[in-house]
């Protein structure tokens, strides 16, 4: 356990009656990075976060957060984190200005209403600051939500989907404030559906499907266990099941079929892939072309790629399953996540 | 326990300002027990034996109690409220006294029931109930209606957290309003049958409505009540132990576990 991590758990667990919403949980955040916790509904994130913010009990398990004992140390750990839930957690009946300086005087701030007023300001409320929050719009409540995590400057802050919902000036907002929260030295972990947000602000991203950590690294990491996506566009639909061999032969990965626009495509495993590669082998089967394009993998062929329910690993017959397993491993996680 | 004396002011400070943003709410509480002093006062008092005056003397306290017992309907709904609005779970991740919640909500219901009870009173004093015994006396039955109240808003709070759903507690909160109906609060139990005298006097609402009567000077202790009535101080200092005692660390104990 060394003081370099800001969050680092092991093995952690925890049931809902008869679901297993996090099956040992293995977390690393370094300090004053900002980590991304991606995964469906019902993966596990929020319960993650409950554990690691002490409102819920493990299970089984372990986890220091800001150099403290989760379980053993709960009071110091909570005197160290900042907290914005996936719903809206002040109260309505307040005003926003209010509502910072209760938050401020619980965290002892020295001269709350000095830090409520600087936040909100940071924050774009400062208009809307004497009206009850219950009056205000959503994407401002956010912003208040996330003020009010900040009224103390935390070591360690959680986000459980910062921006779900939120209008494109909220979350640019909210973008841009936790990019420069890690200059102030705060170590953020966020949970987010959303792999743009989690390209843009993580420094590193845990992926997590069905209560377990199943990969880690930097976005750039994670794209590159991913091969490029190919795409190939035909004239007819007549050459797209010859053009689908060609790239099933060529990626080692089922390709996909757009019958609109005659293009089939496939996330390639194998790195190697060039666009000779692929226009030679195309041109050899005689496979009348469009366009032929190898673009670098988004976070989303990551996410659809890693996500996939995969006990054994057998490449060849398991692609056909991917694309429908994995619509419906969001299906019924979503049902998990509705039980839990 | 200073640290809990600090966030416990602070959450008290957090429920006045909710009071004074909605000064509405609070006049809105009480129009319900003074319509019921007329209605009772004046509808059903003229079909009593007992004069007008008489019965609505007899009443007053008997409502203000009743109002008291509104403490657990208080309680619940706000306590559920917080928790479903995500508000409870917030305060659980910030380094606060665990027991600062629930009794800095607590505190705040027995600033707005001591303000709240100052219309009714004036409206009592305007039907022609008079505080007959000591001042003293009647400061003493003021203390005891705002203990029982405090009593009263713990097993809310304690109830309104296990439930975390405003309306589930909105429902249940309105069976309350049943409870003084089987007590001494607006009639005298002397009149009911033996086991539902029995009943209606070992309701703690009895005890202390009793008490009240007694100590304002309004109404003697009915003869032959079972034990709370017939002593009806003590018997009131008893129900609000066993209230507090019981719910305090029910209440504490859920606002700190959670849904863990």
């Amino acid at each position: 356990m060394t003081s370099t991590y800001a969050v680092l758990s092991e093995g952690l667990e925890k049931r809902f009656g008869q679901v297993h919403a996090l099956r040992g949980l293995d977390l690393a955040v370094a300090e004053g990075t900002v980590c991304g916790i991606l995964g469906p509904n019902g993966a596990g994130k929020t319960t993650a976060v409950g554990l690691l913010t002490t409102l819920l009990r493990p299970d089984a398990g372990s986890a220091r957060v800001a150099g403290h004992d989760l379980v053993r140390e709960a009071a110091a750990v909570r005197r160290r984190i900042g907290v914005t839930g996936q719903d809206t957690s002040i109260d309505g009946d307040l005003t926003g200005r209010q509502n910072l300086r209760l938050f401020g005087r619980l965290h002892r701030v020295r001269g709350p209403a000095g830090r409520s007023a600087e936040l909100l300001d940071r924050f774009g409320l400062t208009e809307a600051a004497d009206r009850p929050a219950s009056t205000w719009s959503g994407g401002m409540r956010r912003r208040l939500d996330l003020a009010a995590s900040l009224i103390r400057r935390p070591d360690v802050l959680f986000l459980d989907e910062p921006t779900t919902g939120l209008d494109p000036v909220s979350r640019t907002l909210i973008w841009d404030v936790v990019r420069g929260l890690t200059d102030e030295g705060t170590t953020v972990l966020l949970t987010t559906q959303y792999l743009e947000e989690a390209d843009r602000l993580a420094d590193d991203i845990a992926l997590v499907d069905r209560g377990r950590v199943t990969q880690t690294g930097s976005p750039a990491q994670l794209k590159a266990l991913v091969g490029a996506h190919a795409e190939v566009v035909v004239p007819d639909a007549g050459a797209l099941a010859k053009a689908a061999a060609v790239l099933d032969r060529l990626t080692g990965a089922q390709p996909t079929l757009d019958h609109e626009r005659n293009a089939v495509g496939a996330v390639s495993k194998d790195p190697t892939l060039t666009i000779p590669l692929l226009v030679r082998a195309l041109d050899t089967a005689g496979v009348p072309l469009l366009d032929v394009s190898l673009r670098p993998p988004t976070l989303d062929d990551v996410f659809l790629r890693l996500t996939e329910p995969a006990p054994e690993k057998t490449e060849t017959t398991e692609t056909t399953t991917e694309q429908t397993a994995q619509t419906g491993t969001t299906g019924t996680a979503g049902e998990r996540e509705r039980a839990a | 326990m200073s640290m809990l004396a600090y966030d416990g002011t602070a959450m008290l400070g957090r429920q006045l300002l909710r009071l004074r943003n909605n000064p509405g709410l609070l006049i809105l509480t009480q129009t319900m027990p003074i319509s019921m002093l007329l209605f009772f006062g004046y509808v059903f008092g003229s079909a009593l034996a007992v004069p007008g005056e008489a019965y609505r003397s007899f009443l007053v306290p008997g409502l203000l109690v009743a109002t008291a017992s509104g403490g657990i309907m208080a309680g619940m709904f706000q306590a559920a409220q917080d928790t479903h609005r995500g508000v409870t779970d917030r305060f659980r991740t910030l380094p606060v006294s665990r027991a600062a919640v629930p009794l800095g909500q607590a505190a705040a219901d027995l600033v707005a029931t001591a303000l709240g009870t100052v219309p009714f009173v004036l409206v009592g004093l305007a039907v022609g109930w008079r505080v007959e015994g000591s001042a003293l006396a009647a400061v003493g039955a003021f203390a005891l209606l705002l203990l029982f109240r405090f009593a009263c808003t713990w097993a809310g709070i304690h109830l309104g957290l296990l439930t975390r759903n405003e309306e589930a507690a909105g429902q249940l909160g309105g069976a309350t309003f049943l409870l003084p109906l089987l007590s001494s609060a607006y009639i005298p139990t002397s009149g009911l049958p033996g086991w539902l005298r029995t009943v209606a006097e070992w309701n703690p609402i009895s005890a202390v409505a009793t008490a009240l009567r007694d100590l304002f000077g309004n109404a003697p202790v009915p003869a032959g009540a079972a034990w709370p009535v017939a002593h009806p101080v003590a018997g009131s200092l008893v129900w609000c132990a066993v209230l507090l005692g019981v719910f305090v660390p029910l209440a504490v104990r859920q606002y700190a576990h959670g849904e863990r």
